[in-house]
């Protein structure tokens, strides 16, 4: 299995590019975010009266009652009060700076893939063997789950630089400190397991991310409002704690039983390579106490009392965990999941 | 009389006796403990208490770093090894902990068991009076009689709970539940972890585990008892008497690199017999690799390591021979230099004094491909390219008759300090070279074996963990996806004088879990319902 020079450096050119071409998403949903107030707040408010007026016609054909809020660019309804007309354009300039941020970050997205498959097709094999490889797929994973998610939520888009951020962060460390050269793996990893076992790891921990966010995103809101002059500059350009609260359950009901079967393919591969299902190696430690926290924030969203900020917070420990369980567990501790092949 | 019995009965009234005292305080403990609060507290602990066993050196994993730890850090490291931090899971708090946990569990699932039971007889609720306050509604009037709505409704409802009422005055209802699967994979899924932790626990009882390292050249292993391992960790009820009869022949062992030393593939090349075969004497053979254990006879053998075996042979001043292969041990995993001690015992000397003063060892290193730092040697890759050793002779007392047990990597130390044992040569060789010492000794390299470690594990409940966790795992993805959601659907004949003929109907709709994304759902049925022949008023 010889490793493919060229492949391999097209991989990592188009790595770097996903990379840059993120942060500029990123500066134009900064953009939205701080100047596309007045539209969004209007589009909420168009939101509540469509309710409104839904709940009180009860004679109409089948109506669509407003299930998701409606998007930014509503054109002003007949009921507004009108906006001045600089306060429009300035929030149509910005929803402008929203869409471009969007079709960039589909193209980063694009790119981010090309590297993964690059990589995969020059070294022949799945392109997870290593920690860069990994970090790389948690990335994609992460900006594919939030542009789903703008499909379903088209008004959360705003806070997309949010997201990108920790994914520029993650690409950035992956790049620099991470960087390993494209090589095949060694014995122990060479099984169809590493195949599933690790794509489950990478998509549940990539889908895992949005949540993460979003429950800290949850908690600032949280925050300011019961203490407006916390938080005042950012929060009150952030969507209400219930569509935060939705957006993060449903993210992380999707993800958790992906991380479930991960887990469970790992206990079947450790059995086939190192004789036992389970032996509490550190990153099966710290796999199960992630799994313990979103299982109790699974229950916690349940009970009353503890729905809302505990659970956002449970949830915030639990993204936590995750990083930490990438980074700590495999750099620091010694283990028999040493196989970052980095230094 | 009835005056009499009603004083009494009102005297008696509640009275705290003590076995009422005890009574109440079992069932607020119960019903504390079973609470869903004490349960999420009961994870976090959970959770919290098994961190440890990742940040700290566990003795399960790594004995010698326990040690080290504790020598390194004192009181504190002696204090937490009193409290069982170096053996967290199978320390008490931990135990506690996720005891109450399944106290927690048992107490939750036995009255939502009997819950579901009940759910899953009832029958789908009355249709709500007022559909038009459900966060779902729709409604229109159509030209098609009753009769014909509602036949379409229940075509519509296939699949779904339905019930039909009366409502009188020519209205009537269907109600339409759906989605009772996601209870019903919540306890599945509940129920399996209970059997999986149970399956774990037993499996803690029964499981034995040994490593053995054999020599690649035809030696032959057998799984008959505690003494034919190197290390041998059993479980808890497990005396080490009844192992599985089973022997496993290596012949060879072949590792395949990439240029630069990495390795690609492990394969060793054994023979293997087991339950009947053994009896006849039949072999089988089998590609031993990393990732693909033998399964025979319920136990699994599996490929852990490799290292090296260098050959040196002894030529006695008086003509005697002794040639000997010790395993020696990989000191660098990924350039197998490895260090070892060879041991040899003077033939012919029956006269123990005169024999302990004239052992010998060869120990030093070994490199599969060599490197010289000047005369240090070291190791540029795994391949097996031009073996060599750098080694000391020692010759003294070995110390193996003083009824310690010594290390087959290692010579005495303690023997080295006491001046019982001495290097008398020190020197680097080839394969086929040799080194003569002062009384005519000579001790010659002649080449290299390999070895492999293996492992055999015994774990009769490993299937039964792998049946819950499947299990597991369907009620996960039941509960959490799927939407219990109910539909209503009434009608009624149209009111007023063009009423005539005319159908209104309406429809409600309502998702009972908070999973939102019912709306698409419903508006399809609704439109299914609603569309039939509509004339809009």
């Amino acid at each position: 299995m010889p490793v493919d020079e060229t492949l391999s450096r097209f991989s990592d050119w188009s790595y770097n590019t996903a990379t840059l071409i993120y942060v500029l998403a990123m500066v134009f949903f900064a953009v939205e975010q701080a100047f596309g107030r007045a539209g969004r707040l209007r589009a909420e408010r168009t939101a509540a009266r469509k309710h409104e007026l839904v709940g009180a016609s009860a004679g109409g054909a089948v109506d669509a009652t407003a299930r998701t809020p409606a998007p930014i660019s509503t054109p002003a309804g007949s009921a507004e009060p009108p906006l001045s007309p600089s306060a429009r354009r300035s929030t149509s300039r910005a929803a402008r700076f929203g869409r471009m941020g969007v079709s960039l970050t589909v193209l980063g997205a694009l790119l981010h893939l090309a590297a993964l498959v690059l990589r995969g097709l020059a070294t022949s094999r799945v392109p997870w063997g290593n920690m860069y490889e990994y970090v790389m797929a948690v990335c994609l994973i992460a900006v594919v789950t939030w542009l789903v998610v703008l499909r379903k939520y088209p008004s959360v888009r705003h806070l997309s630089a949010f997201v990108l951020l920790p994914v520029v962060i993650l690409l950035f460390v992956g790049g620099t400190m991470l960087y390993a050269t494209a090589a095949p793996v060694q014995p122990a990893l060479q099984s169809y397991w590493l195949i599933v076992h690790v794509a489950a790891a990478i998509v549940s921990s990539g889908m895992f991310l949005v949540p993460g966010v979003a429950s800290v995103l949850y908690l600032m809101r949280d925050s300011h409002e019961s203490n407006s002059s916390r938080f005042a500059k950012l929060a009150g350009h952030l969507p209400g704690r219930d569509l935060l609260d939705r957006l993060s359950y449903r993210t992380t009901v999707l993800a958790f039983p992906i991380y479930t079967f991960g887990v469970v393919c790992g206990a079947i591969w450790a059995e086939a390579a190192w004789g036992r299902f389970w032996g509490w190696d550190p990153k099966e430690t710290v796999a199960f106490v992630a799994w313990v926290v979103y299982a109790a924030y699974l229950h916690a969203r349940a009970t009353a009392g503890w729905r809302g900020r505990p659970a956002a917070w449970i949830n915030v420990t639990g993204f936590a965990l995750i990083v930490f369980n990438l980074f700590f567990i495999n750099l620091v501790t010694t283990g028999l999941h040493s196989y970052a092949g980095v230094g | 009389m009835s005056s009499e019995t009603r004083t009494n009965q009102e005297s008696r009234g509640y009275r705290a006796t003590p076995a009422r005292r005890a009574f109440a305080f079992v069932r607020n403990t119960w019903r504390g403990l079973t609470s869903m609060r004490t349960a999420l507290i009961l994870l976090f602990l959970l959770a919290l208490a098994a961190m440890p066993g990742a940040m700290l050196p566990q003795r399960s994993l790594n004995e010698p770093k326990v040690r080290e730890y504790i020598a390194e850090h004192g009181w504190w490291g002696e204090l937490l090894d009193t409290l069982g931090f170096f053996a967290v899971y199978g320390s008490v708090w931990f135990s506690a902990i996720y005891l109450l946990l399944m106290i927690s569990l048992v107490g939750c699932l036995a009255p939502r068991s009997v819950e579901y039971v009940r759910s899953m007889r009832a029958k789908p609720v009355l249709t709500p009076r007022n559909l038009s306050r459900l966060p779902h509604h729709a409604s229109s009037t159509v030209t098609s009689d009753a009769d014909d709505v509602l036949a379409t409704a229940r075509k519509r409802f296939k699949g779904w709970r339905t019930t039909e009422r009366d409502e009188g005055d020519g209205v009537r209802s269907i109600s339409a539940e759906k989605g009772y699967l996601r209870e019903t994979g919540n306890l599945l899924f509940h129920f399996a972890m209970l059997g999986l932790i149970i399956s774990f626990a037993i499996g803690k009882m029964v499981v034995y585990e040994g490593q053995v390292i054999v020599h690649a050249d035809g030696s032959e292993f057998c799984n008959s008892g505690i003494y034919a391992y190197d290390s041998f960790n059993p479980g808890l009820r497990v005396d080490g008497t009844e192992l599985t009869p089973f022997c496993v022949r290596v012949n060879d062992f072949k590792p395949t690199y990439t240029e630069l030393g990495q390795p690609i593939q492990y394969r060793a090349d054994i023979e293997y017999s087991s339950g009947a075969d053994l009896a006849s004497n039949t072999w089988r053979p089998y590609q031993l690799e990393v990732n693909e254990p033998l399964r025979t006879a319920g136990d699994r053998v599996y490929l852990l390591g490799h290292g090296f075996a260098p050959v040196f042979t002894v030529t006695f001043p008086n003509g005697e021979k002794r040639t000997q292969a010790t395993q020696w041990r990989p000191a660098d995993q990924t350039t197998l230099l490895s260090d070892g001690a060879t041991k040899f015992d003077p033939p012919g000397i029956t006269d123990s004094a005169t024999r302990r003063d004239n052992q010998l060892a060869v120990t030093g290193l070994f490199a599969p491909t060599p490197v010289f730092n000047g005369k240090i040697l070291s190791s540029a890759g795994p391949k097996l390219t031009d073996p060599t050793v750098a080694v000391d002779i020692m010759r003294g007392d070995l110390g193996i008759d003083s009824g310690y047990g010594q290390s087959i990597f290692a010579i005495d130390q303690s023997m080295v300090e006491k001046g019982a044992l001495e290097r008398v040569a020190r020197e680097n060789l080839r394969v086929g070279e040799s080194i003569t010492l002062d009384d005519g000794t000579t001790i010659s390299f002649d080449g290299v074996q390999r070895w492999v470690s293996l492992q055999v594990s015994h774990d009769p409940t490993q299937l039964w963990v792998l049946g819950f966790a499947v299990a597991m795992l369907v009620g996960l993805a039941l509960s959490l996806l799927v939407k219990r959601r109910r539909v209503w659907i009434r009608v009624a004949p149209a009111a007023g004088a063009e009423g005539g003929g005319r159908t209104v109907i309406e429809v409600g709709g309502l998702a009972r879990t908070d999973q939102a994304g019912y709306g698409d759902e419903f508006d399809e049925i609704a439109a299914d319902l609603l569309n039939q022949d509509t004339r809009s008023p």
